[in-house]
Parts: C-alpha cells; structure tokens; sequence
C-alpha cells in the first residue's frame, strides 16, 4: 500500500477537493485505522495536543458523534461548540465565532452549518483545518467517503460499480458528495428522482439522470436512499408522500428486482415506510448499520492525514 | 476657486481634441478672461453621467453610506446626477422624505441627487403611495421605483402605470416573481446545483417583463426596466420597441462584466439582485446595450455594512458597489470590446438615463450654451481597483484586485469641479 | 498543503553513486547468523513472534522466520508487522505519511518474545514508536529487536539485540538497503546524504 507524492488539500470542503489517489489515500488508511477498533485499547497517540473543534450550527448527533468518538481515538482534545446555547444563537456571526476559534488554537474545526458554504468561508478566517461535515444543500465529503468505503468492503470495489442514488437529490449534501467521489473513483452513477427533486443543470453532472427506479434497479449494485426532509414533503414537489413512496420509494418487492450481490445504503436518519420500508432497511443487503461503524474510521483517516503532518513544518522539509 | 476654466485639448466624446470654455455654470463659445486652464491632453470630455439607479441609505442606514458619501463617491466615479432608491428606513413613499433626501444632495453638493418616489406605501405592493405628492414635491419627482422589491401585483401595477402618465413620470419596476424566486440566493443553472444554493430562475424576471411590457401598451404609459439581466429579457424588450411601445431598460456594469462562476468561492461580495448570470446573458446584455435595445448603463449602487457581507452566502445581504467604478467596467465591457466608442458610452450613461429621468439640465451635448455638466476621462490608464480606498462608505466591491481601463480625471458640475486629478476638488 | 511529501520508507539517495557494504551474500548470511542467535538466546523459538517494522522490516523479519523455521521444527514461527507510524514522535516535521499495514499472527503476543525486525537502526525513534504500538497491542513477557545495519548516533536510549552489520557511518551520509522482495536485489550501499528526499537513514 504504496500512496507516492499523495496528499490531501488543507481542508476537505467538497469531495471534488480529493483526487483519486487523495481519496484512495483516505479509504486505505481508513481500512487500516478500523482495525484499532478492534483492539483492546482503541487509542492512537497521534494527535496528542491537537485541539478538534466540532462546530455544529445544525442539531446532529450522529455525525458530531461520530467525528468526536474519531477524534478521541486520535487522543485529539475535542472541543463541541453547538450553535445551541452558545453566543452564536445571540447573533454572534460566524466570522466571530471563527475568530474564537482561532484563539483558542484549534487545529481542525469540524463544521455543519444550514448555509451552503459556510465552511468555504471560515476557510478564509482561521489558519486550521476545515473539514466540512455538511453544508446546508451543498456537499457532505466524509459521508461520501465513508459510502464509498462501504461499498468497498462490501463489494470489493469501486471501478465500475453501477450505483443509484435516489431521492431528494435537489436538496441532497450526500448525492453532491456522492456523485463528485464516486465518478473519481470510476464507479457508474445514476441519480433517480423525480424531475422536480432534480437541480437544473445536472446533466453536467458526471452521472446518468433517470426518473424511473424499476428500470435502474436491475442495473444497480449498490442503491442508495436519500431521506426525505419533512419540510419536502409538503413543499409542492411531489403530490403526496404515498404517492412518493410508490414511485421511488425501496419495498421488499423493489428489492427483489435488484441483482443478487447488490446492496442497499441510506445516509440516516431514515424515514422508514416512506423511502425504505422497513424490511428492506433490517435485510442482510442493508449496510446501514456498518456505514454508522465506518464512519468512525473514515473520519479518523480524515483527521490524521489532515493533522498528522504538519503543515508549515511540511513544507520546508519538502523543499 | 475660480469659476471659469479653459479645459485645453479635451477630445469631446472621443473626437478630435478641442478647447472647452466654461463660464458662469455653462459652456460657452470664447476663452473667457482670467479663466483657469486645465490641460487635459488625451483626455476624453463626456457629458456627465448620470445615473437611474443608486442606493445612497440615508435615512436609515447611515453606517452603509449616507447622501454625502455616497455622492462623493458618485462624483468620483464620474456622475453629475443621480437618481437614489426609494428603499430608505423610512421609505422615500411620502414627499417628506424625497425633499430630505433632494436637499442632503445639495447641501452636499458632489452631484445632484433626484430622489426616486416609493411606487407603493412602504414598498408593500398594497396600495399606491402619494405619487402626485412626491411629483410636485421640491424633489420633482419622475423615477418611482419599489426597488428591491416587485410591484408583483398586476392590477396595482396597471394602475401606477396610468397614475404617473399626469405628471410625466415612469415606474421603473424591479422584475423578479416573488414566488419562483422564494428564498434564491444566484442564477439557477449548473452553477447553481453544484454549489447547492437555490436558484434564480431567468423566467421569474422575463415573465414580469413581458407582463409589464403588455400592461405599458395597453395603458399607454411608459416603463422602465431595472436591472435586466437575462438574454431572454433582452430578447422581450426588444420584441416591444420594435411594436413601438414606450418601453426603456437599464443594465448594471456588473451584469455587463462578470458571470456567476465567481459564485464557486461563496464570497457574498458577488451575491447581488438580480443574480450574476451566464456567459451567454452577459453576451446578449452588451449586444443589447449596444443596439439600443438597452438604453442605459445604471449602476444599482448598493452599498452595506462589513457584517452584512462578511457572512456565510445566504445571510449576506445583496448588492454590491459600482459608482466609482462604473466607467471603467463600462470601458472594459463595451470599449475595449469595440461594442461601443466614448460617443456611445456618453448616450448610454448619460443622454438616455437623463431623458428617462426627464433631467433637462443633464446629458446635454457638450456645445456652447449648454450647463457645464462634464466629466474627463483618462482612456489609456489603467487601474488596479482597491476597495479600501473608496469614498463610499461601503467596501462591497466585486472587482477589488481587477486591472480595469480608463480613469475619471475630473467632474465639473454646473462649471465647478467636483472632481479634480482624480481626487475630491 | 505541499505536493512533495515523501513516500513512506523510500530509497533514498541515488544508488547508483553509493558505495557497496553488503553484498547478498552478506545479507543472507547475517540473516542468518541472526536467526541462530534468537533461537541461540531463547532456548529454542517456542514463545518467539517476529515482527517487522514496514516496510523493508517486514520482509526481513518473513526472512528471519523462515530461517527460524529451519533451524527449529518446532512449526511454523509467527510473523507479522507492525506499522510505528501513528505514535511516531515526528509526525509533525514531516509531509503526512500513508499508513503501513499492521498484521499481529492470530495467537497474539501475550507472554510472548517479539523480535522487532528492522533494516536499518538510526536514531532509534523508529523503534520507541514500534514499541508504544505493542504496548497497545498486547502484552509480551520480552522484546528483542534485530537490526540489518546499526549505523550508529542514537538519540534514545536503545540497542539491538541482533545486528547484522554495525556501519560506523557519518551524519552526512545515506544507508540504502535494498532486498529482494522490493527493490530486485539485496545490497547495502552506503552513499552520500540526500536531503531532497527528507530522510536520512
């Protein structure tokens, strides 16, 4: 496992920052750290001193958790900064609270923010890392490397896997992510929605566009259910969420036309009877649960290779 | 500081270089005695331009730009007459506060200021404003605008039209359905769907053009378009001249010169309103601007405060900055591309927005007997622009660190020069 | 960030203008001499594990099992590798590095003697690190490390039970090991440093 001259960007802010050996880089490394979970003592030295600062201006509990539970493996101290509570629900704005952070000395600020970008901006106000953990409709990098990690150890590969992504695809961080990490890595994308739940524009998009899931479903190894948002469903893009359901939602029946290695992935939370029923979540072709596992690992690969150089340091050995 | 100048070697739109005389606040024919000389050797003489379209804040928000900055900046950039936006905390809705805002510019006294008239009381789109009243106001005003907002509703735009025929004045109306345009933050298109941030479609304005275009002819009135920034609204407004319906539209240099790829780095300094659009609208902007088929260049002038602008994208405010810089992206956009000569830039930025003004003291060609109103360009010089050395109180600038053409020299209005060497006489 | 980081364990230097130390010969026979002195050391080679450190250690210490193997029928000795990088004291002078693979053998290392196998001990930080990481591992009753080269200027206090060859060397200068499995032949080439390469062995 040989990466030559690989290197990821000072902050992963979209997965179209990572080149295919940079994410190829992540998702090895990746593979090794998951094993650490294995071990007795599931703590790595390596990020001693470094401070990791989660900051969420969205309620989730999952993929903070998931970055935190990373982090401490590390031995990174990790400081959660919620929106919640805080001065920035008295108006703070965020360069402010970028600013903060840049005096506290955090090495890596972990962000989820409602705005699209939010994470671009404070790129540009604290000298640490950036790494995007969701921005409002725009993109969600480390789901998308920890999707592709799963698909990788469950299918043994990514090149020319024929992957569907269906859903909300519109509003979707994950599909973005997705689709920009999965092409780079060769798989075969297809978005399935319906057509108002699809940007304009998206056949620029390096994937294939279709509105019908019965006829990708045979086609797919991997299908991948976006979850509706509430406030979609009664936004006016689909009549009603039974009539949703029907047309792209995943059923046992669905499931079944699918070929017989294929799995099935969901981002969580999942909104079960609606894009997945709930057979089809709790079935053995459901990686639902390992993508949880994953994300540990990806997460920790993500800190490290970010963090465990150094950054100026690295830059005068290299030269 | 003397009151009448010989401007010696000024080439008038662009021509052959020739001698100016200014006397008593008007050209005049003979070098009059004592006269001060100003050598303007390769410099361009233009009328002064004037503008259909500036936010000047005050009242309301002093700490964006007030009235004597904000004209200073005008000034700088060129401009004898400016027309500012009715939406002031309070809005410009009622007479009181278009002679506030109309005498600020003259105590001020860096360019005239022609206050725009609110369309409707509050800019709610509900009910008409006192129209009448702004018009026989002090401010006398022509140009009413809910700007930054739509007069969405049909009938309430129809009666406007008609309303403002008894007194000579045009509703300039801000295009844009609010419904398809709910919560859009840029242009809808690819840019848009890679970067997650709800788009702008091009229909929500061009379906307001068209709506109001028929409205204008079936009443008889004119009307005025801001800020159009779309191919297809190029496209309608073209399809009612040629119906010969009474029909004038503006451009913003910023729609002229740049495109909404410099979205990608979710700098809010280039989230505007109308949003930047595509290669192709900015190609059918200049044509259009250069056919005629748009009259003017307007700046849309809209400056804001650091902390509205220095946030994630979608808190940001909208609007960005262009007084200062206007000519010269004009110059950049429609010069240096051979779409236009100064002879050209001087009808779209001054002789038009005047007339659509009914400004009878502005845009007038630079012969004798005409108000002194001038401005004298530098063609050949070429400036970095930086932000931070703008009169504007604001720094929303989307061309900081761009290399643009031609430089204002000097401003002269009504024969005293408000602009001198390129800084405030 | 910078687009030059090394590889994980390079070549470094340019052989070609290095002077031979050890031929094949050489290497297979201090190999060899290593594997005696191990089974030599521990009444046999019933309790021993041999791990390398990635990633020219690595196919020292199959070597050295191998050998192990043949002096004693005992059964196949356990070999395995484990990568120091994650608790390297240096992480922060250097480039990020990819990880290399960590394979500890299905009995583990509890109440075992793990030979650490490495090509070339230096300052000795490679080793502090190789041994932070069994400590998280397990626990072995003993560890023992067996070197290829020594070439002297430690910056820890560490020794290696089992050196092939002590290569008094200078700071200015580069050991280059080249073996089989990697690189196509198995020398040690002495040569001039080369710091482009950001790594000095």
């Amino acid at each position: 496992m040989t990466h030559p001259q690989t290197a990821l960007p000072q902050h992963l802010l979209s997965a179209a920052d990572l080149t295919r050996d940079a994410a190829l880089l992540v998702l090895d490394t990746a593979e090794e750290l998951a094993r650490v979970a294995d071990r007795p003592i599931k703590k790595l030295p390596t990020l001693r001193g470094r401070t990791v600062v989660n900051l969420f201006f969205e309620d989730s509990t999952r993929t903070r958790t998931s970055f935190e539970v990373a982090a401490k493996r590390l031995s990174a101290d990790v400081i959660n900064f919620s929106a919640k509570g805080s001065s920035v629900s008295k108006g703070e704005s965020l360069k402010d609270t970028a600013l903060t952070l840049e005096a506290m000395g955090a090495d890596a600020v972990v962000c989820r923010h409602g705005a699209s970008g939010a994470p671009h901006r404070l790129a540009n106000w604290i000298r640490g890392s950036v790494v995007n953990a969701g921005d409002g409709t725009h993109e969600h990098p480390t789901q998308a490397l920890l999707d592709a990690y799963t698909m990788r150890s469950r299918l043994g590969r990514i090149e020319a896997l024929r992957v569907a992504i269906v859903g909300d695809v519109l509003h979707s961080r994950v599909a973005r992510s997705n689709v920009l990490l999965l092409s780079t890595l060769g798989a075969e994308v297809t978005v399935v929605a319906p057509p108002t739940l699809l940007p304009v524009g998206v056949e620029h998009w390096p994937c294939a566009v279709s509105y019908d899931l019965d006829g990708v479903l045979p086609k797919s190894d991997v299908v991948m259910m976006l979850r509706v948002q509430r406030e979609r469903m009664y936004g006016g893009f689909f009549p009603t969420t039974r009539e949703y359901s029907r047309r792209y939602g995943l059923d046992a029946r669905r499931m079944a036309t699918l070929p017989d290695d294929a799995i099935v992935m969901h981002p969580g939370p999942m909104n079960r009877g609606v894009e997945i029923a709930a057979e089809v979540a709790d079935s053995v072709r459901s990686t639902i649960v390992e993508q949880v596992a994953n994300g540990v690992s990806v997460r920790m690969a993500v800190l490290y290779l970010l963090l465990g150089g150094g950054l100026v340091e690295a830059t005068e050995v290299a030269a | 500081m003397s009151t009448s100048w010989v401007i010696r070697g000024a080439r008038p739109l662009g021509g052959k270089a020739a001698d100016l005389y200014v006397e008593d606040g008007a050209l005049v024919d003979e070098a009059p005695v004592g006269a001060q000389v100003l050598d303007a050797d390769g410099l361009v003489a233009l009328p002064g331009l004037v503008d259909l379209h500036t936010h000047l804040r005050e009242p309301g928000r002093e700490d964006a730009e007030t009235v004597e900055t904000g004209t200073l900046a005008a000034a700088l950039g060129g401009f004898t007459a400016v027309h500012a936006m009715a939406n002031t905390e309070p809005v410009a809705d009622v007479a009181g506060v278009v002679e506030q805002v109309w005498r600020l510019g003259i105590e001020a006294g860096h360019c005239d200021v022609h206050p725009v008239g609110a369309v409707t009381v509050g800019l709610a789109g509900e009910q008409l404003a006192e129209l009448g009243a702004m018009a026989d106001s002090a401010a006398r005003v022509r140009v009413f605008s809910d700007d930054g907002r739509c007069v969405h509703d049909p009938l309430l735009m129809r009666r406007a039209l008609e309303y403002v025929k008894a007194f000579d004045g045009v509703v300039a109306q801000h295009a844009q359905d609010p419904r398809l345009t709910e919560g859009a933050q840029m242009n809808e298109g690819p840019q848009s769907g890679r970067l997650g941030l709800a788009g702008w479609p091009a229909v929500a304005e061009e379906a307001v053009i068209a709506r109001d275009c028929l409205l204008a002819a079936h009443v008889g009135s004119r009307v005025h378009f801001c800020h159009v920034s779309t191919a297809g609204s190029v496209e309608i407004v073209r399809w009612a001249k040629r119906k010969g319906w009474n029909v004038t539209a503006e451009v913003t240099p910023h729609h002229l010169l740049l495109t909404d790829d410099v979205v990608s780095s979710y700098d809010p300094v280039f989230k505007v309103n109308p949003p930047l659009r595509g290669s192709e609208d900015v190609e059918a902007l200049r044509e259009a601007l250069a056919d005629g088929t748009i009259d003017a260049v307007a700046t849309d002038h809209a400056p804001h405060a650091l902390e509205d602008k220095e946030t994630e994208w979608a808190a940001a405010a909208f609007g960005m900055t262009g007084l200062e810089t206007a000519l010269s992206v004009v110059a950049a956009a429609m010069v240096e591309t051979g779409r236009l000569d100064w002879s050209g830039v001087a009808d779209r930025m001054s002789v038009r927005p005047a007339r659509i003004g009914r400004l009878t003291a502005q845009g007038q060609p630079l012969l004798p007997g005409a108000p002194a109103n001038l401005v004298l360009v530098d063609p050949a010089a070429r400036v970095v622009v930086d932000p931070s050395t703008s009169a504007s109180r604001s720094r929303n600038n989307p061309y900081a660190g761009r290399e643009l053409p031609a430089r204002v020299v000097a401003t002269f209005l009504r024969g005293r020069p408000t602009v001198l060497d390129g800084k405030p006489a | 960030m910078t687009s030059a980081h090394p590889p994980a364990r390079p070549v470094t230097g340019d052989p070609s203008v290095a002077r031979p130390v050890l031929d094949a010969a050489d290497v297979g026979r201090a190999l060899t001499r290593i594997a005696h002195e191990i089974v030599e050391r521990n009444h046999g080679a019933g309790d021993v594990v041999v791990l390398g450190i990635p990633t020219r250690g690595v196919s020292l210490a199959r070597r050295v099992g191998a050998r192990i193997d043949t002096i004693e029928a005992a059964g196949p000795t356990p070999v395995g590798s484990v990568d120091a990088t994650m608790y390297r004291d240096d992480l922060r002078l250097r480039g990020v590095r990819a990880l290399e693979s960590t394979d500890i053998p299905p009995d583990g290392i509890d109440g075992k003697v793990v030979v650490l196998v490495d090509d070339v001990l230096f300052s000795g930080r490679t080793v502090r690190a190789a041994l932070d990481a069994l400590s998280d591992l397990g626990r072995p009753r003993a560890v023992q490390l067996a070197v290829l080269v020594d070439r002297g200027h430690r910056e820890l206090p560490i020794r290696a039970d089992y050196v092939g060859k002590n290569i008094p060397t200078s700071l200015t200068e580069t050991v280059h090991v080249l073996l089989d499995e990697t690189d196509g032949r198995d020398a040690v080439l002495l040569g001039p440093a080369d710091l482009s390469r950001g790594e000095t062995r």
